[in-house]
């Protein structure tokens, strides 16, 4: 009942904007910062009282049926890993809602009545533990997605949004094939219907290693692996399905970049996790298992993003664009350390999507504040803000050091754990990689030299320093670098005996 | 169970009855009013749909709700398939008054023949939706298309629309002479117009090899090129976009909904109890010809809606595309499939003409049915704009909105039967259907207005009919009793 208030209270907030008279702007904000405090104000409370001696699923809601027909049922839960994801989307609600406060100039009344469509959408999409409810949550934050860049965006706003749209709905798609393929063979034991079908997530993942269900077949269970996959690949996204993702980052609005980099990225390595891995071992094993070139598909992906990635950053000009690419790099890590399938990596994997949540919003909170200030983002047009924004320049230098991997900061920590994982598994690839770090050192680096040393641009010598309002949307953000980077286990002891479990379902039946 | 006779069968017959009636009442109250701005005409139709409409119910609840009941000596047959569909079309039959109502493009002189043909056009759906017998079915089906030329043709003023009527009828006239030819050959051989015995005797003489199946086979095929062009499947469908276009907005909106799901009815009936009880099916791999059908008339439809700029000819592009869709539920020939064609129907009757609506509105108030009379609508007349994208959303079959519901229940029956090519075309076609929809997203929203920027107010009762259509269009996939009526209205359909 609490996780269900957790992501319906984001739809009242809608609701309640909606019917507020469009005039009264401060009202409309205030209303729906509350809306966001809620659900975040209960995701603290679910991080305390979250047990986390247990793999088993908490706070559970349902299983309450739906639509009969088709025994489609409302049954929501959360598992270590659902819980880190939670607790990121309800933190960045309120900031991206604070970052909004100035800089959203039409339309105050819709921008926030689709952001929270778009909250819950996300929080939904994090505890949905039927498949049918699942897709819906994923597919409910598209539009709101679709209309914040179209309407809010930068100059190419337009093709951004459809470009956003039509990627995702391709890869929705496939997903959607190998949704109703799964339901269908649901209750086919030895080639014989038995009972009712379902969506039931937890029931599909023990059904789907019961010997003889259909489920169970391997060669089955591939193909549904492969179109659940590009579902979840566009979204992450993974190479070579990552285009939309500068084009949207760049047009995006700050709060909205922040949304996508943060949240929306994590759905698909969370569906990745938990569809693909969990339900599908056998699956994952045709990917994985280091036979051939198909055995090490998967982390091949995962290598690719993150040179990839970080070459293209190197390559930009244009800040928010470096950030873009930065983060399939980082994303790579995910990859990676999931294609691992060992607890480290898989820990690592998890570790590393909850900081690129946090490291990647304050990273365009960043850009977005210097933009506010000079309308450009062009690396090169800056130079010496050092001396004008120590504040910003201060906050900037920790966000660049916790995302190049500085230890003792939080993004070292994902990516070591993604690296020891895979380096036993794929020995070679993980070496390789690391040059991506060596690159993402070089971009950060040479991007604090152009924009912050050096002779100040006579243009900004009036540039204002960081307010307190934008200091406010980083400063909790920063709080969790420097925490996580120092003590870990905060975040791990959440997900650790979820992560054994998923391990062990893995493992346990891979040759 | 024995054919009532014509005498009793009168009864049961009593909402066709009804619309007769109401049809001739209304033009004589239009050569009895003599003011031509007057509204009364309108609203006796809509009284007259109503009155069917609990004629329809009365008698579904006294005779038809459990063994279907076959009148006129077996032309036609009343059972909960007919009565399902008598409730759609009335529903849509409904809508197009009211949307006629407030169109402005009609001509007030000629408001009395409109409704009444609009009331004649609902009868002979009635037909279509219950025949049981080849003649019935060929006269059901005339009666719909001659009122159908006269309706798109109904803008006199506009050579638009008289070239839609030119060219309905002679696509019609070629569509209904095949079709009368394939009907006589079915005659020909099974000696029978009966439906339900014709499948029966032809099986018995492809046994005996008294007839070949190359016969069976242009007969069957030329009947449906008559059902094709009903409801817009390739390769019949090139006359929609333009009739489209050129015919009053009301009328497209109801030729786009009511005349396909009519479409569909004798698809449905014709194909199932008259074939697909018999081993018939077996001589041609019916299943497959229909695949390709249902996927080029999808592919078809999205491909060419793509470059459109007029709103009402991307809609019917894009309709062409949802007889596609709605296709590859009659593919499969199993009750699944045809369960799922008839809770699309609900919701594209729904969520198409709530398009339409807002089509309508826009004519009235911008003066353009172009994407471009679209721009700026989002903070012109927010709640329209709001309408549209729900629409839209459902049509492109965006979860959680009923357009989602409707196409799971068709790729679920298609991936069932493992037609996994068709289902992967329906989806991929979904996706390239996104990009024309979002066209008028991109115009109501990202676009600015240019020098109109006043917003445009609409009158409650406007609020009120586009609710009807936005609510369902959101809720329908969320409540149970929808799938429930789908599946027993399939019941009554014998299958393989």
């Amino acid at each position: 009942m609490l996780l269900s208030l957790m992501i319906f209270i984001p739809l009242l907030g809608m609701i309640a904007v909606l019917l507020l008279p469009r005039e009264s702007e401060e009202l409309i904000k205030r209303v729906t910062l509350l809306f966001t405090l809620i659900p975040l104000a209960l995701a603290v409370f679910l991080f305390i009282t979250y047990d986390r001696s247990t793999a088993g699923t908490q706070y559970v809601h349902g299983p309450v049926p739906w639509i009969d027909a088709f025994n489609i049922q409302y049954h929501i839960g959360i598992d270590g890993l659902s819980v880190t994801l939670l607790l990121l989307t309800a933190l960045l609600g309120p900031i991206c809602v604070i970052a909004s406060w100035r800089n959203i100039e039409k339309g105050i009344k819709a921008y926030m009545a689709l952001f929270l469509l778009l909250e819950t959408g996300m929080l939904g999409f994090f505890a949905a533990l039927d498949l049918f409810l699942f897709y819906v949550f994923f597919e409910l934050t598209l539009l709101p997605m679709y209309f914040l860049i179209g309407i809010w965006g930068g100059p190419r706003r337009e093709y951004a949004a459809i470009k956003f749209f039509l990627y995702t709905l391709f890869g929705s798609v496939l997903m959607l094939v190998a949704m109703i393929a799964v339901y269908l063979n649901s209750n086919i034991v030895n080639g014989v219907a038995e009972g009712l079908r379902t969506f039931d997530i937890p029931t599909l993942i023990t059904l789907a290693s019961t010997q003889g269900h259909a489920l169970a077949d391997s060669n089955f269970q591939m193909w549904v692996f492969v179109g659940f996959f590009i579902g979840f690949a566009v979204k992450v996204p993974i190479f070579p399905f990552h285009t939309w993702l500068p084009d949207a980052h760049v047009e995006a609005p700050t709060a909205i970049s922040v949304i996508l980099a943060g949240v929306l990225l994590k759905m698909g390595t969370y569906g990745l996790v938990r569809i693909n891995m969990a339900m599908f071992p056998q699956g994952l094993d045709h990917f994985t298992n280091g036979i051939g070139f198909w055995g090490n598909s998967l982390a091949l992906l995962g290598f690719i993003n993150i040179v990839y990635g970080s070459f293209c950053a190197l390559a930009q000009t244009d800040f928010k664009k470096l950030v873009a690419y930065s983060s399939i790099g980082h994303m790579g890590f995910v990859i990676l350390g999931l294609a691992a399938r060992n607890s480290e990596g898989i820990t690592g994997a998890i570790l590393q999507m909850f900081n690129h949540g946090v490291i990647s919003a304050m990273l365009f909170l960043l850009v977005g504040v210097l933009y506010d200030r000079a309308h450009h983002r062009e690396i090169n047009g800056f130079g010496g803000l050092g001396t004008r924004m120590p504040v910003y320049t201060g906050i900037t230098t920790l966000a660049f050091m916790a995302s190049l991997g500085l230890p003792g900061l939080s993004g070292f920590v994902g990516e070591a754990l993604s690296l020891i994982g895979a380096y036993g598994e794929f020995k070679w690839l993980t070496i390789l990689s690391t040059i991506g770090i060596v690159v993402g050192a070089a971009y950060f680096l040479w991007t604090l030299q152009r924009v912050f040393l050096g002779n100040l641009n006579p243009k900004y010598e009036d540039l204002p320093e960081i307010n307190g309002r934008e200091i406010l949307t980083l400063v909790p953000l920063a709080i969790l670098t420097i925490l996580l980077g120092v003590w870990p286990n905060l975040a791990i002891d959440m997900f650790r005996e979820s992560v054994t479990n998923l391990t062990n379902l893995i493992n346990g039946l891979a040759i | 169970m024995q054919p009532l006779s014509n005498i009793d069968s009168l009864l049961h017959f009593s909402p066709e009855i009804l619309l007769v009636i109401f049809a001739a009442a209304v033009i004589i109250l239009d050569l009895v009013v003599k003011n031509r701005e007057s509204i009364a005409v309108a609203h006796l139709a809509l009284v007259g749909c109503l009155c069917t409409l609990a004629a329809v119910l009365f008698i579904h609840f006294t005779f038809g709700k459990e063994e279907p009941v076959s009148l006129f000596l077996g032309m036609i047959q009343l059972d909960v398939f007919s009565t399902f569909f008598k409730v759609l079309l009335l529903l849509a039959t409904a809508a197009t008054i009211l949307f006629s109502l407030r169109s402005e493009e009609l001509d007030a002189k000629l408001k009395g023949e409109y409704y009444a043909l609009l009331l004649a056009i609902t009868f002979g759906m009635f037909l279509m939706a219950s025949s049981t017998n080849l003649l019935m079915i060929f006269i059901a089906l005339e009666t719909v298309s001659l009122t159908s030329y006269i309706l798109a043709g109904f803008l006199t003023h506009s050579p638009r629309s008289s070239e839609a009527a030119f060219k309905y009828i002679t696509y019609g006239a070629v569509a209904s002479g095949t079709m009368l030819f394939g009907l006589s050959l079915l005659f020909g051989m099974a000696g029978t117009g009966d439906l339900t015995q014709i499948g029966g005797r032809i099986t018995e003489l492809l046994a005996s090899g008294e007839v070949s199946s190359l016969t069976v086979l242009i007969a069957i095929t030329f009947v449906l090129a008559g059902v094709g062009y009903k409801i817009a499947s390739v390769p019949f469908h090139m006359w929609s976009p333009d009739v489209y276009e050129g015919a009053p907005i009301p009328i497209t909106a109801f030729l786009s909904v009511a005349s396909k799901s009519a479409g569909f009815a004798l698809f449905i009936r014709f194909f199932y109890t008259g074939f697909g009880s018999t081993g018939l099916m077996q001589s041609v791999d019916w299943p497959f010809m229909l695949a390709i059908v249902s996927a080029l008339t999808m592919t078809v439809g999205n491909f060419a809606a793509l470059p459109q700029q007029n709103v009402k000819r991307l809609l019917a592009y894009s309709s062409i595309a949802h007889g596609g869709y709605l296709l590859m539920g009659g593919v499969l020939l199993t009750s699944e499939g045809v369960g799922a064609i008839l809770f699309y129907l609900v919701v594209y009757l729904f969520m198409n003409l709530g398009a339409f609506y807002v089509v309508v509105l826009v004519a009235n108030e911008m003066g353009s049915e172009t994407i471009d009379g679209y721009r700026g609508l989002g903070s012109r007349a927010p709640l329209v704009a709001i309408a549209m994208v729900v629409f839209l959303a459902s049509l492109t079959g965006l979860p959680p909105l009923a357009g989602f519901f409707g196409k799971w229940l068709l790729f679920t029956a298609v991936l069932e039967q493992g037609y996994y090519w068709l289902a992967l075309v329906g989806l991929l076609n979904s996706v390239v259907s996104l990009y024309y929809y979002a066209r008028i997203f991109r115009a109501m929203y990202f676009e600015d207005a240019g020098e109109e920027t006043d917003s445009v107010s609409f009158s409650t009762s406007t609020f009120a009919l586009l609710s009807v259509f936005v609510i369902p269009t959101i809720f329908i996939g969320f409540l149970n009793i929808f799938y429930t009526f789908s599946n027993i209205s399939v019941s009554v359909i014998p299958m393989q």
